[in-house]
Parts: C-alpha cells; sequence; structure tokens
C-alpha cells in the first residue's frame, strides 16, 4: 500500500511540472517553488501551493491550471489549498530556474541577505549582471517592472532594456 | 465564552479592518494613476503598488471575516460597509494630488508601516504572522520606491522641488493619526499580536527628517494642528466619493461572480 501510495504522489509531481507560469513560460510551478506539497489520504489528492507576491494576479490563474492539469490527468478527489504558513521567497527557485531565467533574458534573482539593516542600505543599489550580454554596465530604471516581482533595467553595453527577478 | 475573549475578539477584528481599510483605500487612490503616470515606469510602478496593497487588504479582510465568524467574506468588508464603518486613515483617502503629493504620502505611509510591521512580524498568531512577514517583504520596495523619489524630487529642479515641499507642507495635519492609539491597540498589544507605534515615533520621525533634510527640503513643523478621529469613523468628504467608484459596481451587481 505505501508503495503504491508514494508511487501516486510522484505522478502527481510529474503532472505539476507540466503547469508553466503564466508570466514566465520557461519556468513550471515546481521551479518557481510555488507547488509546495502534495499529500494523498486514501484517494484524496491534496496540492498546497503558495502565492509568490500578494498582488500577483497570476496566482488565481495557477490555481486554475493546477485544477484543469489534475482533471486532464484524470485525477476525480482532489483540492487545491493555499499555503500561508511559509513566506515565498526567490531562494525557493532552483539553480536550474535560474539558468533558464536568464537564457529567456531575464537577469535571476541572486540569494537573499539579511536585511537587518535595511534602513542602512535603502539607499545602494546592486549590480545586476546583463543577462544578454554579462555586461556589469547596468543601471536600475525602476523597481517595478511588467509584473510584480520584475525590476526594469538598462544594460549600458549593449544598449537593450531588461528585467530583473527581484530577490525577495 | 468568558467576556474577556470576546474582547480580545472583537479587538483583533478592529485591528485587521484598520489595517486593512487603510489599503484598500490608500491601494483604489494609488491605481488612479493608471494609464496616467508621468513616464511608462511609474505608471508600472504604481500600478503595481497598488496591486500590493489591495492584495494585502484582501488578504487581511479574508482574516478578519474568519476572526468575526459571522460568514462574511473579504468582499463583504471592501463592498458592503458604508463610509463611516471604514476606519482607514484619513492620511489614506486624501486625493492623489500631483505625482510629488502621491510621492510624499507614500513615504510616510510606508516608512510607517515599516516599523510597524517589523513588530508586527514576530505577531503570536500564526496566521497573521505569516501574512505580515509576506506584506513586509513588498512594503520594503515601496518605501524603497518613495524614498528614492522624495530625494530625486526634492534635489532635482526648482519645479520640483517646490512641488514635493507644498506636498509634505498639505500631508503633515494628517501624520499625527498614525500614531493614535486607544484600547484596540492595548488588549492587542497585551494578547501578543499588537505593535507599540509609539514605542517607534521617535526613530520614524528621525527617519523622515533625515530623508527630507538629505533631499534638501524644509521639515514642517511637528506641533502643528494635526487632524484627529479617523479609527473610529469621522473622515474627509473624499471618502464618500472613493467608496462610490469602488463600491458601486459591486452593489448593482451583488450577485455576480467572476467564475
Amino acid at each position: 500500500m505505501s508503495t503504491k501510495t508514494l508511487y501516486i504522489e510522484q505522478q502527481i509531481w510529474d503532472y505539476l511540472q507540466e503547469v508553466t507560469d503564466p508570466e514566465i513560460p520557461v519556468l513550471n510551478i515546481i521551479e518557481m517553488g510555488i507547488a509546495r506539497g502534495v499529500s494523498i489520504e486514501g484517494d484524496k489528492v491534496t496540492v498546497f501551493i503558495t502565492p509568490t507576491y500578494s498582488g500577483c494576479p497570476a496566482m488565481d490563474a495557477i490555481e486554475k491550471m493546477v485544477k484543469e492539469k489534475l482533471v486532464e490527468k484524470g485525477v476525480s478527489n482532489f483540492d487545491v489549498k493555499l499555503d500561508f504558513s511559509q513566506t515565498w521567497t526567490t531562494d525557493w527557485m532552483t539553480d536550474e530556474a535560474k539558468i533558464k531565467l536568464k537564457d529567456f533574458g531575464i537577469a535571476p534573482p541572486e540569494k537573499t541577505t539579511s536585511e537587518e539593516d535595511f534602513l542602512k542600505s535603502i539607499s545602494g543599489t546592486k549590480i545586476v549582471p546583463c543577462p544578454l550580454c554579462d555586461s556589469f554596465e547596468t543601471e536600475l530604471q525602476s523597481q517595478f517592472g511588467s509584473t510584480a516581482c520584475k525590476a526594469q533595467y538598462f544594460c549600458n553595453s549593449c544598449h537593450q532594456p531588461f528585467e530583473h527577478f527581484k530577490c525577495i | 465564552m468568558s467576556t474577556d475573549t470576546l474582547t480580545t475578539q472583537k479587538a483583533f477584528l478592529k485591528y485587521l479592518l484598520r489595517l486593512a481599510d487603510d489599503r484598500l483605500i490608500l491601494g483604489q487612490r494609488v491605481s488612479e494613476w493608471c494609464g496616467h503616470g508621468p513616464v511608462l515606469e511609474e505608471d508600472l510602478a504604481l500600478a503595481n503598488i497598488a496591486l500590493d496593497l489591495i492584495g494585502h487588504s484582501s488578504a487581511l479582510y479574508a482574516y478578519a471575516a474568519q476572526i468575526e465568524d459571522k460568514g462574511h467574506d473579504d468582499d463583504y468588508f471592501a463592498y458592503f460597509r458604508d463610509d463611516y464603518e471604514f476606519t482607514n486613515l484619513q492620511l489614506c483617502e486624501l486625493p492623489k494630488g500631483d505625482f510629488g503629493f502621491t510621492i510624499a504620502r507614500h513615504f510616510l505611509f510606508s516608512s510607517f508601516s515599516y516599523y510597524q510591521y517589523e513588530l508586527l512580524k514576530n505577531a503570536k498568531d500564526e496566521q497573521f504572522r505569516g501574512m505580515i512577514n509576506k506584506h513586509l517583504k513588498e512594503i520594503k520596495y515601496h518605501l524603497r520606491h518613495s524614498r528614492d523619489w522624495v530625494l530625486r524630487l526634492g534635489d532635482g529642479t526648482e519645479e520640483s522641488h517646490e512641488r514635493i515641499q507644498n506636498a509634505f507642507d498639505e500631508v503633515w495635519m494628517y501624520v499625527d493619526e498614525l500614531f493614535y492609539t486607544d484600547d484596540v491597540d492595548e488588549i492587542m498589544i497585551a494578547s501578543g499580536n499588537g505593535a507599540d507605534v509609539n514605542s517607534f515615533k521617535d526613530d520614524w520621525k528621525k527617519f523622515v527628517e533625515d530623508t527630507l533634510t538629505e533631499a534638501t527640503l524644509t521639515i514642517p513643523d511637528w506641533d502643528q494642528y494635526m487632524i484627529s478621529g479617523s479609527r473610529n469613523g469621522m473622515h474627509t468628504e473624499h471618502l464618500g466619493l472613493i467608496l462610490t467608484q469602488l463600491q458601486f459596481l459591486r452593489r448593482s451587481h451583488p450577485e455576480a461572480d467572476w467564475k
């Protein structure tokens, strides 16, 4: 029985791998760190997802996509629950995901640092290398880009605008 | 249920509604910039900030509904209460003004929120704490954004300097309310889920003064006449107008559903 349950759980993870982020289609929701857990009780499947940003309009879409995927795969008894117990952080993004982001033209988030001295470091801007030409001659244009999770940068070497996935 | 539990529960509900009302009303105000931003980047930034604030309010309202336990949901608190039931700060309901006013107000609000949430992030209630920690990360971005603009506008051209100075002068009489406290706060602090705002008042003032000084601005008089009353439902005429816009669709079609 336990072997069977494990097999099914893995199966659900495989299905979730096919659900991509609607705003960043090169990443699936496991790589994004959005799909946090799968639990199985008897024939009941529960998938736990964690929202990225509070105002992220993609969250409802993601929840719907997970449900559609499970229906498509023939899972009939399931529940998708939002898990707020831990705060989503870009540190949950896999290394592989960060490489994919860069190849997609988005500068990936670096590891978050402890922000005990947030107010002291508030005026400092960090250098984000250009995902297109790897130059460090870049400048911040706006803290907010096309979505809540991205900032706008400009590369002074290849003269291209690019987005940086903010680390939170 | 003992009277004590009831009081704590009611205080928690009021506390959540105060936090949520601030964010819903300010979020609605900031969203008025959508399509009207001074530059495209700022249009996007302000729309993002508005979305964050409305997202924060939605989570807080949903939890308030759970605490209240009367079968309401987040939409009920946003759409089906009248102006006198809203307990947001008057600071949050003032018209968006020019870009300088929006920035000055947001700088004061987000810096205050930062200090407040730094205390609330250790709240005893797990679900509340989870929310606060999430929102705090976003508040830091809002604060960085508005502070950068205070410096740029203050230390910018003659016109930008004059406008942001006027904005701070105009909004100043609304800042004292940030530090208003009553028995709701006392109960919340005692139960380990509230922030003692007066414990960081001096630090906050110093942070604001330092930023304004760096931006070559004159610090308005802290001892001038200050507005009060909004935590108990007293508002400017602007709240009624913003609620009309915010609520009319939902009230016209109360059974409407997105799904």
